[in-house]
């Protein structure tokens, strides 16, 4: 099934590379080919060894630690997605419309991005082939469950946000015209699914309050999963922004829209940083101070670097600057990553009795399959209408 | 009204709406399983236990577990971690501060709540009404939550395996088509391990503690642990001395999960509320607004 998401998505990459007549500005350059290429071999040969050898063999799992740097992966990318569902909700439940030029880029950026949680999911499951066993055998106190439906389901309905695009290109009116009959209940079904497994991320280590360090389990990590995601998918719309300029050749976005992000995403991350501080002092976190100095300095990394700063910097970007707020946007990106890494791996650490790092497979792996990600993102901005033609 | 009046309106009407269906939502999960006399149980007493190594082999052998090339016992064989192909184990534990090591015997709890099973996304974790908690491995679809969320780290997987990897751990002996108590029980020589009900075990492990309380703690691990295990322990040593977890909840890990998974029909019915009524008075406004603006 892997293998054959590769092939596939190789091949869109070099039809695009070779339909060089394109009429965006987003270059695919032959050196950017030749190392995604050389990842994706890599990748593939990394692959086929996990496939037949099996997880003890491949990666630097063990009993004491069965979670790794997928399950890591996966609470990052799905933060990075959030994007769809959010900027879904703004421009059709609220009706900014405003912002509606950067909705299919961002939709288009969360779609693959769940292709490739969901891949790394797969992969990272003792059978592989048996993926489908939860969609069958329902056991609805389990939150790998709900976040397995919610994943399905929410797939559909980004597949369906973002096929007008698909129809249009291939001139299928009527198809895009229904579509967008349905396009109310569609977001909204959207919009509680994500919030659904947004959290539901977060409640993965609600069973764990022995294994992660108190600075990470806390009873609220769902809401701070959910308002995370929020910041996260407010931060890629962000970027997005910078994305739009350079690829739509020239044509620029209105004016507000950059400072009105910058202002919601440095809104979200004070909710944010207000409600974890709060949480800390409140379960009396500070008592762990000094007992692992390096968990010490990863919290402080995440807070200060990750979260105040970014906060502080979006809220002064007054003027429309688009690059300056794709700065802050990416220390906002890396603040939320650095938590989730924080929570899935790092906090972990001192009651497995392990100290667990990736092996070069497990990160041969991730690394192929974000570069997949990016390729095809490549692909279909150049090949399908996701930004306005020059 | 406008966009921005509604818009906190709409907020404070969704965060009032959540609470509403946290209220209603509230239910607790059995908390009769503690005292419900159905459920058996395994008492270790640890003092009696002379390290022979003779539970470990008749788990192999009634299990179909590989044996170890020379039988072995704590005092001559090596220390032997529990993993896919050996369910229970015997080890030398204890501080040498606090005196000379002694035996302890590890295996699956049995949770009375077992996290495992509450966790386990299709359900091939099962908890039998006795209480006993079997694997069903054509289930299984090898995720490895299982491992992580269980508080004594007991499910353990099949490393090796490419394609087909399963969990190992103890199931009580209930697997087999006729059940008559766990191997290791029976070929304990010297009845340092005891099966029975549950109920029963736990009140003749409390007169042991109340005749020879110069013998024993006053504490039966896995009365509350976790909520309570169909395995009980007692011992001379402090079980934290021993290298068992003391710091665990006294109630069912499920539960803190459940707190948020029971949230979830009230979630959606919330949001479907308020996003409606959003959308629609979204629409609204922006319709007002391009009236006004072409007047
Ligand atoms: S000890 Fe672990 S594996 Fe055994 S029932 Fe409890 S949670 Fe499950
Ligand atoms: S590894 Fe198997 S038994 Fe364990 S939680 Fe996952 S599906 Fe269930």
């Amino acid at each position: 099934m892997i293998e054959v998401f590769f092939i596939l998505a190789y091949a869109i990459i070099v039809a695009a590379f070779v339909r060089s007549k394109t009429h965006l500005r987003l270059h695919t350059r032959l050196e950017v080919l030749l190392l995604a290429s050389a990842a994706l071999a890599v990748g593939l040969y990394a692959l086929t060894q996990r496939m037949t050898q099996g997880l003890g063999a491949t990666t630097h799992l063990s009993d004491s630690f069965p979670w790794g740097i997928w399950i890591s992966v996966d609470l990052c990318g799905i933060a990075l997605a959030s994007g769809g569902f959010i900027l879904a909700g703004i421009v059709h439940l609220f009706r900014v419309h405003r912002l509606e030029p950067i909705l299919r880029p961002t939709v288009l950026t969360a779609f693959i991005a769940y292709q490739l949680v969901a891949a790394i999911l797969v992969l990272d499951l003792g059978r592989p082939l048996r993926f489908w066993h939860p969609l069958v055998m329902w056991q609805h106190h389990s939150v790998m469950f709900e976040i397995t439906l919610c994943l399905a389901l929410y797939t559909v309905v980004l597949a369906l946000e973002f096929s007008p695009v698909l129809f249009e290109y291939l001139g299928f009116h009527r198809a895009v015209e229904a579509l967008q009959k349905m396009t109310l209940p569609v977001v909204m079904a959207g919009v509680i699914l994500s919030t659904l497994h947004q959290s539901s991320f977060g409640s993965l280590f609600l069973i764990v309050p022995q294994k992660l360090s108190p600075y990470w389990y806390t009873p609220i990590l769902p809401i701070l999963f959910l308002l995370s995601a929020v910041c996260a998918g407010l931060g890629v719309a962000l970027l997005e922004c910078v994305l739009f300029e350079r690829a739509a050749g020239g044509e620029r976005l209105d004016a507000g829209i950059v400072p009105m992000l910058a202002r919601w995403t440095s809104r979200a991350l004070m909710l944010y940083v207000i409600v974890r501080l709060t949480d800390l002092l409140v379960r009396g976190s500070w008592r762990a101070v000094f007992q692992h100095p390096w968990l010490d300095a990863s919290l402080a990394v995440e807070i200060i670097a990750g979260s105040l700063l970014p906060a502080l910097w979006l809220g002064r970007i007054a003027k429309r600057n688009a690059h300056q707020a794709a700065a802050a946007a990416v220390t906002v990106l890396g603040g939320v990553v650095w938590h989730r890494l924080n929570v899935s791996w790092f906090g972990l650490i001192p009651a497995s009795g392990v100290f667990y790092v990736p092996s070069w497979l497990e990160i041969a792996i991730t690394l192929a399959l974000v570069m997949i990600g990016i390729l095809v993102f490549i692909a279909a901005a150049q090949l399908l209408p996701v930004f306005p033609r020059r | 009204m406008t966009r921005r009046t509604f818009l906190r309106h709409s907020t404070v009407g969704a965060l009032g709406a959540c609470a509403v269906c946290a209220g209603v939502a509230d239910g607790s999960i059995a908390a009769s399983a503690a005292t419900d006399a159905t459920r058996i149980g395994t008492l270790v007493d640890v003092t009696r236990c002379i390290g022979c190594r003779a539970c470990v082999r008749a788990c192999n052998q009634r299990n179909g577990l590989p044996q170890p090339e020379k039988p072995s016992t704590v005092w001559n064989g090596p220390v032997e971690e529990l993993n896919f192909g050996r369910w229970t184990t015997v080890n030398l534990q204890g501080t040498p501060a606090n005196g000379a090591a002694v035996p302890v015997k590890r295996q699956c709890m049995h949770c009375l709540e077992p996290a495992c099973v509450s966790v386990c996304p299709v359900a091939a974790l099962q908890q039998l009404p006795n209480g006993v908690v079997m694997y069903r491995k054509e289930r299984c679809i090898g995720c490895r939550y299982c491992m992580f969320a269980c508080p004594f780290g007991i499910p353990k997987f099949e490393w090796e395996a490419s394609l087909d990897p399963e969990i190992g751990k103890c199931q009580f002996c209930a697997q087999h088509a006729v059940f008559t108590g766990p191997a290791c029980a029976q070929a304990c020589p010297t009845g340092a391990l005891k099966f029975g009900s549950r109920q029963a075990l736990l009140a003749e492990a409390k007169a042991r503690i109340h005749v020879r309380p110069e013998r024993y703690r006053d504490h039966v691990y896995g009365e509350h642990e976790a909520g309570g295990t169909a395995w009980l322990y007692l011992s001379s040593r402090s079980f934290s001395d021993l290298g068992f977890n003391t710091q665990l909840p006294r109630f069912g890990l499920p539960r803190l999960t459940w707190v948020a998974l029971k949230l979830v029909p009230g979630v959606v019915i919330a949001l479907v509320i308020v996003l409606t009524s959003v959308s629609f008075r979204m629409g609204r406004l922006a319709q007002q607004a391009a009236v006004h603006d072409r007047t």
